[in-house]
């Protein structure tokens, strides 16, 4: 049994293994097929100062290898959250972070200063990389400035970890995730989904109510690793992965990149019981190979120079 | 209710015609409880066109061979895969999701189930459920041809079937909603599942004659359990996962233009 400890930038967490806020619920959507308390950290659904519809039907788009979403960051809203949900949350024995959006920094700024007086949330994701979202969202995480901007206005009102979650649809990611941590991060996640879209030759009509929406699933783990890799040696904070991570393999390979941590994500949707999996699979390969520790991989990726 | 991921052993695949199949399968161990309305999300071989789960109505529950029925149409990548499936491979599922038809009061005794297509594989589990429980139901299916017309034999076993097709092969020429039965019988409550142009109509001839409507929808699903909110319906409270809040929605709650 090796040692599956991590210490995210001052958020401890018993295993490197998270969940992809927006495709885990708050959690007990899985009750039945998992035990969240081994789950490393559980990062809930996208939420926003006031309750919001999201975007019309149909909101989803089958690819090859992965599938699009418009959701649009439907949710109750951070009372909502603060009165209804989190009661129950606290009775999960496990990290459980929210990710903030929003569509001013006042937005982000106000939704981050609530949260911040739940004693069982240690942490927010702040995203700023939403594709489906008509005004803020990724338009934060796109240039380095506002990114910048955003990240500091948060980080005076909010005192505990903050993770920021970085958008692929950048020409250069390291440049944004500098100005994220100079601007305070204690972590950065990435990637958010690829900006895509999906069109209905049949009905001559796009698949989806917005015509684009985001890309996710193992098509862009590629670029998940690649943007991992230039993040990770790009900034100090620690980087927590993500993107198309199916199984522990793909998992192992974004830690030898570089992560700290990871998240799985659409992979949820195809096996409800997928951390477990992902948990026990990583435990094994360090086992295998004769690591002690999760630490012993983080970053070890061999490049011949 | 409880949710199970399983595999299941495929037991029979039947051809019931070019477009359908009937898949039964069977669990090691005894199967959970159902309930009529609900739906498994099945997983298809790795495949890059079948990257989902698809999503497939529980059609009946065999208690005594703890037999599952799906009943499937070939639309697409994974359908097709699924009807070449052979006897003896396991398939897995994760079931039962969703909700249910709501259970029928005392007072709603003649009650109407209407299928059109494949829309009638919840109608055969419901009728069966209504007929234990004391009811007698009447089930009104529609299809293109005669051919198409599925499990009709399973159907009369717990009540009256009047069928319509669209060529006229079969029962009254026509669609669902132009059938004699309709202003032959006065029916207290009505139970529909297929095409949604079809549902509309039932809901449509339902408001009119005040008569009480569920209605299964079939919204494409990504999860199936309520945690990704791909599915939603625009109902006159929001919008409503169908996965979990339905699929089986009361037609007054919609905001159908009908
Ligand atoms: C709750 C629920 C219950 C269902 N029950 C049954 C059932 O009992 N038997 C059955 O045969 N089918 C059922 N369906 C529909 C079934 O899920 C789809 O036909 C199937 O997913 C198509 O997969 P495919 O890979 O063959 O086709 P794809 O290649 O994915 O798609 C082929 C075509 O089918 C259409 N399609 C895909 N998914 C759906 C969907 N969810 N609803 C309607 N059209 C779709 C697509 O628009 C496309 O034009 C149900 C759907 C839902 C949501
Ligand atoms: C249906 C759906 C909803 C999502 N909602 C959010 C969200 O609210 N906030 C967010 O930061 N990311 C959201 N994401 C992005 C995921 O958290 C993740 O970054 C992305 O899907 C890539 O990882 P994956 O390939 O493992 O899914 C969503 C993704 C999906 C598929
Ligand atoms: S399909 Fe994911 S919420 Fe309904």
């Amino acid at each position: 049994m090796a040692d599956l400890n991590i210490n995210l930038g001052g958020l401890a967490l018993k295993n490197p293994v998270m969940t992809a806020s927006g495709t885990f619920g708050y959690g007990f959507e899985f009750e039945d097929f998992v035990d969240l308390s081994r789950i490393g950290g559980i990062i809930v659904k996208g939420t926003t100062i006031r309750h919001r519809e999201g975007n019309p039907y149909p909101r989803m788009a089958e690819t090859p290898s992965g599938m699009l979403n418009a959701v649009g960051l439907q949710n109750k809203g951070v009372d909502y959250f603060i009165n209804k949900i989190y009661p129950d949350l606290e009775k999960v024995n496990t990290n459980v972070i929210v990710n903030v959006s929003g569509s001013t920094i006042d937005d982000y700024v106000e939704t981050a200063e609530k949260l911040a007086y739940l004693s069982h949330i240690p942490a927010i994701e702040l995203n700023i990389s939403c594709p489906n979202v008509k005004q803020g969202g990724m338009a934060f995480g796109t240039c380095a400035g506002s990114a910048e901007e955003v990240v500091k206005a948060v980080r005076k009102a909010y005192p505990k970890h903050m993770m920021v979650k970085l958008s692929p649809n950048v020409t250069d990611i390291a440049e944004i995730a500098r100005a994220v941590e100079f601007a305070g991060a204690d972590s950065v996640s990435l990637i958010n989904t690829l900006l895509g879209m999906a069109v209905d030759a049949k009905t001559r009509k796009p698949v989806l109510s917005t015509v684009t929406g985001g890309l996710s699933g193992p098509c862009v783990k590629p670029v998940a690793l690649r943007m991992v890799w230039q993040t990770a040696k790009a900034v100090n904070i620690p980087v927590v992965g993500l993107g198309g991570i199916m199984n522990a393999t793909d998992a192992i390979e974004f830690f030898l990149a570089g992560a700290s941590a990871i998240q799985i994500g659409t992979a949820n949707f195809i096996d409800p019981t997928i951390t477990m999996k992902v948990i026990d699979g990583i435990n094994e390969y360090l086992d295998e190979n004769g690591f002690g520790s999760i630490k012993d991989i983080i970053g070890a990726l061999e490049i011949a120079d | 209710m409880k949710k199970y991921m399983h595999d299941l052993v495929i037991t029979a695949n039947e051809k019931l015609n070019n477009q359908y199949f009937l898949l039964k399968l069977t669990l090691n161990s005894t199967l959970p409880d159902m309930l009529p309305g609900q739906f498994a999300e099945v997983l298809i071989d790795d495949s890059p066109t079948t990257f989902l789960r698809r999503p497939i109505s529980i059609n009946y529950v065999d208690k005594q061979k703890n037999e599952l029925w799906l009943l499937v149409q070939k639309v697409g990548d994974g359908t097709i895969k699924m009807a070449e499936y052979p006897i003896g491979k396991t398939l897995n599922l994760v079931y039962p999701l969703g909700n249910s038809f709501s259970n029928l009061l005392p007072n709603k005794k003649n009650v109407l189930l209407i299928g059109g297509g494949v829309g009638i594989a919840p109608m055969l589990m419901l009728g069966a459920d209504l007929k234990e429980k004391g009811f007698e139901p009447v089930f009104l299916l529609g299809a293109r041809s005669e051919k198409d017309l599925l499990e009709l034999t399973d159907f009369t076993q717990y009540g009256q079937v009047f069928t319509t097709t669209e060529d006229g092969s079969h029962g009254e020429k026509g669609y669902v909603t132009q059938h004699s039965i309709l202003t032959k019988q006065k029916f207290d409550k009505i139970y529909t599942c297929g095409p949604t142009p079809m549902m509309k109509a039932v809901a449509s001839y339902a408001t009119k004659n005040g008569i009480e409507c569920e209605a299964s929808l079939e919204n494409m699903m990504a999860c199936g359990i309520g945690a990704c909110l791909c599915c939603v319906e625009d109902t006159k409270d929001g919008h409503k996962c169908v996965c979990t809040e339905g699929p089986v929605f009361n037609i007054k709650d919609l905001k159908w233009q009908i």
